[in-house]
């Protein structure tokens, strides 16, 4: 099995006199050096403001900097360019949609349809709507299996739905989504969908105009790329037709102190100085994988998943949590009697990271009845031998434990 | 190895999956949630006092080993203590886990609760052994809303 370990400066360390075993790549993933240079390069040699001096440096800043946004409708085949707005996040591109769609086209007693399985970024802005404008938030339940339930789903439809705003991934159970399936059925009631992508962008191959879903956010750290960065897609008519989420430099057209009008797509959406660097350096990333391969990205992941779970399943005592059929490489469980928090310690002692808790997804913890879990996320660094690291790890938890 | 030993002593171990004084105490006078919003532990702490005196302490909720043997530990060591000794506890504890440890602040003086000490070499896991004592000082102040470690 082919690694990328050596791309990644980090992982060449000990942790507690064992090599950095990093297993939490669903939290963060790690940088490549290729992406760690462009910035670096970026700062020694190009750095200006954008889209404002119309001296070299300042010129050269932009065409990097908007390089970057070709790169990404590129990359998710979005139909424009202006379809791509950098934000400083995924949880910053939900809160956008609510707060600039949602305020301008929703009423008291509409309704967002939401699964259980949501990361709290898509829960908490929807509940802020409810608070400020009186919305009403539908729920899809989850299986015991960690899939969506879909006859659940249809049936929470009504004359009042207004968005269906749904994980591609989950950050938790791993499961993919059903998305054309969500999508068409939403569609079918001229309703649009927001698909947070933050744990399923980087794992697989995404096509906007095929997925034809009308709002798309993703984290560029979580795909190999810098903090501080992430990506609304958003469908030209429906972004056309929402007003500015916040005001200030950059997203003007024109101002006067009586009144302002703003400038165009994208860059109505992005006031104030952005995060040049790292959207610079999001570049890099991006061209890492298409380097590697987003197919290979996927086979890779999954052959571990796969060797993982069957590794893990082995344990008694220990229950895997979401067994959907398609999931991307995330695999969480609980062990009977033993503490997320206490293996996660124990394991860190041998060099291993994990995550231990609720994973920003507290509701999905009350639907499995449990506290908080253990998740094991894998990047195209890991090999297998990290998982014997992770069984060798957990080998130590039952011993402290016996 | 050896830090983890330190961490997960015996004792620890013990408390955690047999925790003393768990579940509702049904004559309480005094009841307060405690709440760890970073990993999700919850307690509730219940107390029975009197004059001045806490006759009776329990506890319920869900949390790792630390958390769980911290509640288990100090229930037991509060139980028919005054306020103002719990108050001399609470202190000594809180400084010997946040390693603040000085010559008056001898082992002995915690007794059984110098165990929780080995969480100083895990900054991320004090919390757990503190949610307990976070929660007994908000019973202290009357505090009526839930508190956190945060
Ligand atoms: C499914 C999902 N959505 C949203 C987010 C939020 O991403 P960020 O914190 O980068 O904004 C995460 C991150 O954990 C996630 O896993």
């Amino acid at each position: 099995m082919q690694t990328y370990k050596n791309d990644f400066p980090i992982l060449k360390q000990a942790i507690h006199g064992k090599p950095l075993v990093y297993l939490d790549s669903s939290a963060t993933t790690q940088k490549p050096e290729c992406v760690i240079e462009a910035i670096s390069n970026y700062y020694c040699n190009d750095h200006a403001n954008v889209h404002r001096g119309v001296y070299e440096l300042s010129e050269r800043a932009t065409r990097l900097y908007e390089k970057t946004r070709k790169k990404v409708q590129w990359f998710i085949n979005a139909a424009h360019a202006h379809e791509i707005i950098f934000t400083r996040g995924a949880t910053e591109s939900i809160n956008l949609v609510a707060q600039s769609y949602g305020r301008s086209h929703f009423k008291a007693g509409d309704e967002v349809i939401l699964s259980v399985m949501e990361h709290h970024s898509n829960i908490v802005p929807w509940q802020m709507l409810q608070n400020q404008i009186g919305i009403e938030l539908k729920i899809i339940p989850v299986s015991d299996a960690g899939e969506l339930e879909m006859a659940a789903y249809e049936k929470l439809f009504s004359p009042r739905t207004k968005m269906v705003a749904i994980s591609h991934a989950s950050n938790v159970l791993g499961t993919l989504n059903p998305l054309k399936k969500i999508i068409e059925m939403a569609h079918a009631q001229n309703v649009p969908v927001l698909v947070d992508g933050a744990a399923a962008f980087s794992h697989i191959s995404l096509d906007m105009q095929a997925l034809d879903c009308d709002f798309y956010v993703f984290s560029a750290h979580k795909a190999y790329g810098p903090t501080g960065v992430g990506v609304l897609y958003g469908k030209t008519a429906l972004l056309e037709r929402m007003p500015p989420y916040q005001g200030g430099g950059s997203m003007i057209e024109r101002v006067s102190l009586e009144k302002t009008t703003y400038a165009e797509l994208p860059y109505k959406f992005e006031a104030g100085t952005p995060a040049i660097a790292d959207v610079i350096g999001f570049y890099s990333a991006l061209h890492y994988l298409e380097k590697v391969g987003m197919k290979a990205i996927a086979e890779h992941e999954q052959a571990l998943l796969h060797y993982a779970t069957s590794k893990l399943a082995a344990i008694s005592g220990l229950r895997i949590l979401g067994t959907a059929k398609e999931k991307v490489g995330v695999l969480s469980f609980v062990l009977e009697g033993i503490h997320p928090h206490d293996i996660g310690t124990i394991l860190d002692s041998e060099g291993v990271a994990i995550r231990a808790g609720h994973h920003c997804a507290m509701p999905l913890m009350d639907r499995y009845k449990i506290p908080a879990c253990v998740r094991v996320s894998f990047g195209l660094y890991n090999s297998k031998e990290d998982v014997d690291a992770l069984m060798t790890g957990m080998k130590k938890v039952l011993e402290v434990f016996k | 190895m050896s830090e983890l030993r330190e961490l997960y002593q015996e004792v620890i171990i013990d408390h955690g999956r047999h925790p003393r004084n768990f579940g509702v105490l049904e004559n309480a006078t005094k009841q307060q949630e405690g709440f760890n919003p970073l990993c999700g532990d919850k307690i509730i702490l219940f107390v029975r006092e009197n004059d001045g005196v806490f006759l009776d302490l329990k506890f319920d909720g869900c949390g790792c080993a630390i958390s769980m043997a911290s509640a288990s530990l100090m229930t037991e060591c509060l139980k028919g203590k005054t306020i103002k000794e719990i108050q001399d506890i609470f202190n000594l504890f809180h400084r010997w886990v946040m390693n603040e440890t000085d010559s008056d602040l001898s082992q002995e003086k915690l007794g059984k609760l110098a165990v929780l000490g080995g969480v100083r070499e895990f900054p991320s896991r004090v919390k757990c052994a503190t949610l307990a004592w976070h929660t007994l000082k908000a019973v202290l102040e009357g505090e009526k809303l839930q508190v956190t470690t945060e």
